[in-house]
């Protein structure tokens, strides 16, 4: 790591006292989410930046901790608003794994339909708010416009629009019923006539060009060294997709290439214009993935047990730890799940959210680049603080430097009071 | 002298009431028709006169570092500069309330003093983001006066003459007829050039640089509020009005009065109504359809294309005009 990639804390902001100081949050129009990024600058020009965030944390892991795997279902789906399934997806694989239950094979199937769906919701969802950023007030009602289709088939299927809560720990809760197919169907149709559309709005529309191209520079090796994941590292060149690299669930049945710039364009700029390009085209390609699990989907049971004070009694005797990584639409979802035998909570549930990973890469980008750009840069990562801050601690201003030792006597007094209480 | 004293008495405060009123009507248009544009409902056209009342019913509030008394009267030299302006543009057939008295020079001087106010304004509410509004905004005045001067020079000189730069003699000339074939072309480019200017004076998207929400989280703007903010909103609308009624006055001098063939009270009635909607179009086309199309642009973006191409365009419609003269 070299030096420029180290935090920068604000006595150093103040060394540079020719300069000027931006906060940019933790409220802020640019921003949909609490996240402080002080800038010092120069002109129009970056010089610096210190990313802090935690504004929203919620101790999720901690309230899931005093709940039964199926009561944590719920709260999980809850984390982020957009990616509702794939919380719940990754949360039931981890569970799955470390329980050792058996997932029908239609199961599978309704499970990455739905989430392929929600792909193309999220990245619909995405390009609005981007376009926003940089000033397009018309494409950003125009995509969230067409991105309605998708959220009302969504709702058809699920009864929800935004959190759908179709997993359960061994399968799904709602069957696909010809019906439902019918609706998701018309929907496709939908996308596959007005994709090409999108497409040419997004990507070849001049100002969109001037004001993404070039700018935002991640490079593929830096992309790799802070560990950015999902479309942020596509972006750079990078060939990870977890659909491909860990299949999981259907994913395995399906043939699936990581959607990167030089697939698209034959050539890796590494910047804002080529991640909103690989987002754009893996709208495409999730509706190709659709349409495969649908003519696929086999018949069957939806379940490993659909009677909730059945399936209850039935974990209760399971244990073991597992741990599951998925591609969300941000990026890869991590989920570590462990549960003890004959006890019905659950013993540890850790999360590693897409934007945690990606929060990092940040900085490089900020560097050298105008104020102008501050927006569209932050929004290239498709940041989702609400996933992110459920693992920071935030106590004030005050820091605090633990020696080993004292760390260690912490957690023990935390397992006593856990144990009493 | 009793013509002068009866247009001041008169017609000073009629128009003044006039170009409120419009100004603040032809922004909700604006906002109506921008929205149906986004498959949008929109709010309805009396809005700006509901955003006003409600904030002159705000309190004032004014920054802790801020040099009050410049930022107080920023607004003010806003709104009387842009009233001003309007009072030098002939409006259908009737000629300017203060005729004889300012010409075209003074109408882009006066058009020029309500951005400057605003980025004074924002510079001395000693906020960050409005000082980096200011400084946009200062920028983008720089590189868009360049190619507006050679416009106005351009124009005075197809009118010739010792009135050559009274806007009401230029109404009257219709430079269309004065110029050739290769004149027009000349002319369509500087129609063109201003056509360009006209949104980045009025600080719309796409050249809303200065006041962007997402970057500089309303720039210039940011720390205005109450009656302040109202007096900046008024002058906004007036604003509009007056360059785009510069722009008929200049390149759409026509009438309707003469094509009825009526005189007196109803061709003046005529043609102010004509007036109203050459306005209205004009402004639809400048202002609404532009800034739904495009994306904001960045600074350096706009200084290039401003003092490169557009200046270079206004100089080849100066160059051409007087070819063809």
């Amino acid at each position: 790591m070299n030096e420029d990639r180290e935090g920068l804390d604000q006595a150093r902001l103040e060394k540079g006292k020719e300069s000027y100081t931006i906060p940019v949050g933790p409220i802020n129009v640019a921003l949909k989410e609490p996240l402080r990024i002080l800038f010092s600058e120069d002109g129009e020009q970056v010089r610096d930046v210190d990313i802090k965030a935690g504004y929203t944390h919620t101790g999720v892991e901690n309230i899931a901790n005093r709940r039964n795997p199926i009561q944590a279902l719920p709260l999980v789906q809850r984390i982020c608003g957009i990616c509702s399934q794939v919380h719940g997806f990754t949360y039931t694989r981890s569970a799955e794994s470390a329980l050792d239950i058996e997932v029908p094979e239609r199961a599978q199937y309704i499970r990455v339909i739905m989430q392929e769906l929600e792909r193309i919701h999220s990245h619909l969802l995405w390009a609005g708010s981007a376009a926003n950023q940089i000033g397009f007030e018309t494409l950003f009602y125009y995509i969230w416009k067409e991105r309605e289709n998708v959220m009302d088939a969504l709702e058809y299927v699920s009864g929800n629009r935004v959190n759908y809560e179709m997993n359960l720990v061994g399968g799904v809760r709602r069957d696909l019923t010809p019906e439902r197919l019918e609706k998701l169907e018309e929907a496709l149709k939908f996308y596959e006539k007005i994709y090409q559309e999108v497409e040419d709005t997004i990507l070849r529309d001049r100002t969109v060009k001037m004001r993404t191209r070039n700018i935002g520079i991640l490079e593929k090796q830096e992309a790799i060294e802070l560990g950015t994941v999902g479309p942020t590292a596509r972006g750079s060149g990078v060939k990870i997709d977890n659909r491909s690299d860990r299949p999981g669930s259907a994913y395995a049945d399906l043939n699936i290439k990581p959607m990167t710039p030089d697939r698209i364009f034959g050539e890796t700029h590494c910047d804002v214009y080529d991640r909103l390009a690989v987002r754009v085209k893996e709208i495409e390609q999730s509706i190709d993935l659709v349409r495969e699990c649908m003519a696929r989907l086999p018949e069957g049971d939806i379940a490993h047990e659909e009677n909730l004070v059945k399936l209850l009694k039935d974990l209760r005797t399971r244990s073991g730890r597992g741990v599951a990584r998925t591609e969300a639409p941000r990026g890869e979802l991590f989920y570590y799940f462990h549960k003890k035998a004959d006890q019905e909570k659950i013993q540890t549930l850790k999360v590693r959210t897409p934007t945690y990973g990606n929060i990092m890469s940040l900085r490089p980008m900020f560097l050298k680049q105008q104020i102008a750009d501050i927006p569209i840069i932050a929004a290239s990562i498709d940041p989702c603080m609400s996933c992110m801050d459920r693992v920071v601690t935030v106590k004030g201003d005050t820091t605090k430097t633990y020696t080993k030792d004292e760390l260690v006597e912490l957690s023990k007094k935390k397992t006593r009071r856990m144990k009493n209480g | 002298m009793d013509n002068i004293l009866l247009n001041l008495l008169i017609g000073v405060p009629l128009i003044t009431i006039a170009f409120i009123f419009l100004g603040l009507l032809y922004h909700g248009i604006d906002r109506k028709i921008s929205a149906r544009m986004q498959w949008r409902e929109g709010p309805p056209i009396v809005q700006p006169f509901y955003d006003v009342r409600k904030l002159l019913t705000k309190k004032n509030l004014v920054p802790e570092n801020a040099v009050t008394w410049i930022f107080n009267s920023a607004p003010i030299i806003a709104i009387v500069a842009s009233i001003l302006a309007v009072l030098y543009i002939p409006i259908g057939s009737m000629n300017p309330v203060l005729e004889g008295y300012g010409d075209l020079i003074i109408v882009v001087y006066l058009l020029a003093a309500p951005p400057l106010a605003m980025a004074i304004g924002g510079f001395a509410s000693g906020a960050p983001f409005a000082s980096l509004g200011s400084q946009r905004e200062i920028t983008v005045m720089m590189s868009y006066e360049l190619p507006l001067a050679i416009v106005v020079a351009t124009v005075a000189y197809i009118v010739g003459g010792e009135t050559a730069f009274s806007l009401a003699t230029i109404a009257d000339a219709n430079i269309w007829s004065l110029v050739g074939p290769i004149g027009i072309v000349g002319l369509i480019l500087l129609l063109a050039v201003m056509i360009v200017v006209s949104p980045a004076k009025l600080a719309k998207v796409p050249f809303d640089i200065s006041k962007a929400k997402t970057e500089v989280s309303g720039g210039t703007l940011s720390e205005y509020s109450g009656r302040n903010l109202a007096l900046f909103y008024i002058a906004d609308g007036v604003k509009t009005v007056a360059i785009i009624a510069l722009l008929v006055a200049i390149f759409f001098p026509w009438n309707l009065s003469p094509i009825l063939g009526v005189t007196g009270a109803i061709a003046i009635a005529v043609d102010f109504v004509f007036f109203l909607i050459k306005v209205l179009i004009l402004m639809a086309i400048i202002v609404t359809f532009v800034r739904t199309a495009f994306a904001r642009i960045k600074i350096d973006q706009f200084s290039r294309n401003f003092i490169g191409l557009v200046s270079t365009l206004a100089l080849l419609g100066l160059i051409l005009v007087m070819v063809g003269a």
